[in-house]
């Protein structure tokens, strides 16, 4: 492992100039919010009294818990809680901050704040931030680059929006879209695409894709309600589950030949137990895999 | 199955504290889904109590079909409950575990037979029957307690506490999709406690929003987004939340920032006045024919939708788009705000009369 070009695989820890949180909010209970942000300053002895002064108000603005700073961790919310962890590694100024899902903890409301400013927290200076989760949609949030893990290895990597738009497999795919991924096999045939399992379900064929088995993936966005251009593939479905969250509906739905579908619609719909529903998949949309999982076309 | 009623219930747990669940009058028709939800801390657990009979209430009665039972036990009132965690007898086999409640009332052999076969079929536990109960996974331990809860035909009303607590994230979902299939096939009235949005609003026609002991808004999941009859409501339920923005009245309109946004609700309003609007129903435009000049301050991908953060005057709205949308950061546009789905909040509750 280099650094900057210097050789730091048996370096320790604590002389690798990183910053580390965790899952659990990790503070000192008995120092205040000011000292825990300055606890990490004081040990480096490299500041001046009034510099740590600064340099603390100016991470706590950016975390939003400046008019904290008298209390004791004890006396946070959860949000602030972390907020303050956070806060504590960015002031070390280190060159690298690891993050290891932070917001696993906390619940959604909370989560769906920190998550909103994540990226104000770590934009605009030098250092890298590295920032490990399973929510497909904290990536996105943060932006910037990915990489895509999966029982050890890396599938790929590359700009968040990059790899979201064309995974290089349908592993990749996979994690990175929430809510499930709808994959299911094909053949491609001269003059159409025949849904294996669902050969009433019928895709034109697109320029270029090679004859013979593969599987498709349709984002739960893009099984949309109504079709949304010309050329749209129509599935009749019968509605299994209606799941509202709040502001968006998730349809589970269940095709004649038995397939599972996932459909997800802005606002909230009444879609009735059994009913039997149209939805409409733009082919332009569709992911492209051959049956070993690489894929062939991006959406 | 039964209509339960709660008359003018109000519960604190010391004399002279402040009120955990304050005066409230609910009622809950006869095989309706209805769902309790709000944060940890706001009074639902206590609610349940109440209406369980686990908790007598400070003030207020329990009626069930028009029957005063505030005095009376769980039992006498034959509820049937669910808790978080599984409550089963690890002894037992699964079949003797959902026969327990109906062995307990004195119901015949060839009855209890007939019963929790039903049952186990409906739950798809008919294949673990025979096991014992002891090693199976909490979410299957969770299935028996659910199933537990349904066996007998004569409770008034199922009350669950968080049922899916235990449950493995993955597999939520598919309980969900049985507790809905359950309503939908059996319609037993069904009261569900959770902090879970989601939960709350799949399974319940009617839903009971509660913040700080008291309720907030009952309506349907569609009430709850499209008209938030608090602003509380607007921002707990929907991800991301309402916008709640500060406004001020001209003689015929609502402004923020000096900027027309709405009509302005009829009657004398006094008080702290904020404009509620959901992300998704303001519209960016690039031209000037429709809405008010903001600019753009922050873009957010998220495959399926986009959020943009855009400022009018001092004030920062969120801006829920399509996925494909395209306004750059800096830039100068007109946000729209739709038409009945903007929303005046006086001291934090709704005016009526609003666009």
């Amino acid at each position: 492992m280099l650094w900057n070009g210097r050789d730091v695989t048996r370096e320790d820890v604590r002389k690798r100039d990183a910053a580390m949180v965790y899952q659990q909010f990790v503070n000192y209970p008995s120092f205040t919010v000011y000292d825990n942000i300055a606890s990490p300053l004081r040990v480096q002895k490299q500041l001046d009294r009034g510099a740590i002064d600064q340099r603390v108000r100016e991470v706590a603005a950016r975390m939003h818990i400046e008019p904290l700073l008298s209390r004791l961790p004890a006396e946070l919310s959860g949000g602030q809680q972390q907020r303050l962890a956070i806060a504590r590694a960015m002031a070390k100024g280190a060159g690298l901050v690891l993050l290891d899902e932070p917001l696993a903890n906390l619940d959604y409301k909370l989560r769906e704040e920190l998550r909103s400013e994540l990226r104000g927290y770590f934009g605009g200076d030098e250092r890298a931030v590295v920032y490990a989760t399973a929510e497909p949609r904290e990536a996105l949030e943060l932006g910037g680059h990915c990489a895509v893990l999966h029982e050890g290895k890396l599938l790929q990597h590359g700009l968040v929006s990059e790899v979201y738009a064309t995974p290089s497999s349908e592993q990749v795919a996979r994690i990175v879209t929430d809510p499930e991924l709808n994959v299911f096999d094909v053949t491609v045939m001269e003059d159409r695409v025949q849904v294996t399992q669902d050969p009433a379900i019928t895709f034109p064929r697109s320029v270029g894709l090679p004859l013979g088995p593969a599987r498709f993936g349709v984002r739960a966005h893009d099984l949309s309600p109504e079709p949304l251009g010309p050329g749209a593939t129509a599935l009749r479905v019968q509605v299994t589950l209606e799941e509202l969250s709040g502001s968006e509906t998730l349809v589970r739905a269940r095709s004649e030949g038995g397939l599972e579908w996932t459909a997800q619609w802005q606002g909230t719909h009444r879609a009735e137990l059994g009913e039997t529903l149209s939805l409409y998949i733009d082919p332009s949309r569709v992911l492209v895999f051959d049956r070993a999982g690489s894929a062939l076309r991006g959406g | 199955m039964a209509r339960l009623e709660l008359r003018d219930i109000a519960h604190s747990y010391q004399r002279n504290a402040d009120y955990a669940v304050k005066p409230v009058d609910l009622v809950w028709e006869d095989g309706g889904a209805y769902a309790l939800l709000g944060p940890s801390g706001c009074g639902k657990t206590t609610l349940l109590g109440i209406l369980s009979g686990l908790l007598q209430p400070s003030r207020g009665r329990v009626l069930i079909d028009g029957r005063d039972v505030t005095a009376l036990s769980p039992r006498d009132r034959n509820i049937a409950q669910v808790f978080q965690f599984p409550v089963l007898y690890d002894s037992m086999s699964v079949f003797d575990n959902l026969a327990f409640p109906l062995r307990n009332r004195g119901l015949g052999k060839r009855e209890v037979d007939t019963r929790v076969r039903e049952v186990a079929e409906l739950l798809e536990l008919t294949a673990e029957l025979p096991l014992r109960a002891s090693g199976l996974s909490g979410e299957l331990k969770q299935k028996i307690s659910l199933g537990r809860g349904l066996v007998r035909k004569d409770v008034s009303a199922i009350l669950l506490d968080e049922p899916l607590t235990v449950v493995d994230p993955h597999l939520k979902w598919q309980l969900r999709r049985k507790l809905v299939q359950i309503h939908h096939d059996l319609r037993v009235t069904l009261i569900y406690v959770t902090h879970d949005q989601t939960e709350a609003l799949t399974l319940a026609d009617q839903v009971v929003v509660m913040n700080a002991g008291e309720v907030l808004q009952r309506g349907t999941p569609e009430a709850l987004f499209e008209r938030p009859e608090h602003l509380f409501v607007g921002h707990f339920i929907g991800s991301p939340g309402m916008n709640t923005v500060p406004c001020t009245l001209s003689d015929d309109a609502v402004l923020i920032a000096g900027q027309r946004v709405c009509a302005r609700p009829s009657g004398e309003l006094s008080g702290e006045l904020h404009v509620g609007v959901r992300p998704e129903f303001l519209t960016l435009h690039q031209d000037a024919s429709r809405g008010v000049p903001v600019r753009v301050l922050k873009h957010r991908a998220l495959g399926g939708s986009a959020l943009f953060d855009v400022a009018l005057g001092p004030h920062t709205l969120l801006v829920k788009t399509g996925p494909r949308q395209r306004f750059d950061v800096g830039a100068e546009c007109y946000l729209e705000f739709s038409e009945g789905r903007t929303h005046v909040y006086r001291d934090g509750r709704i005016v009526n009369g609003a666009v």
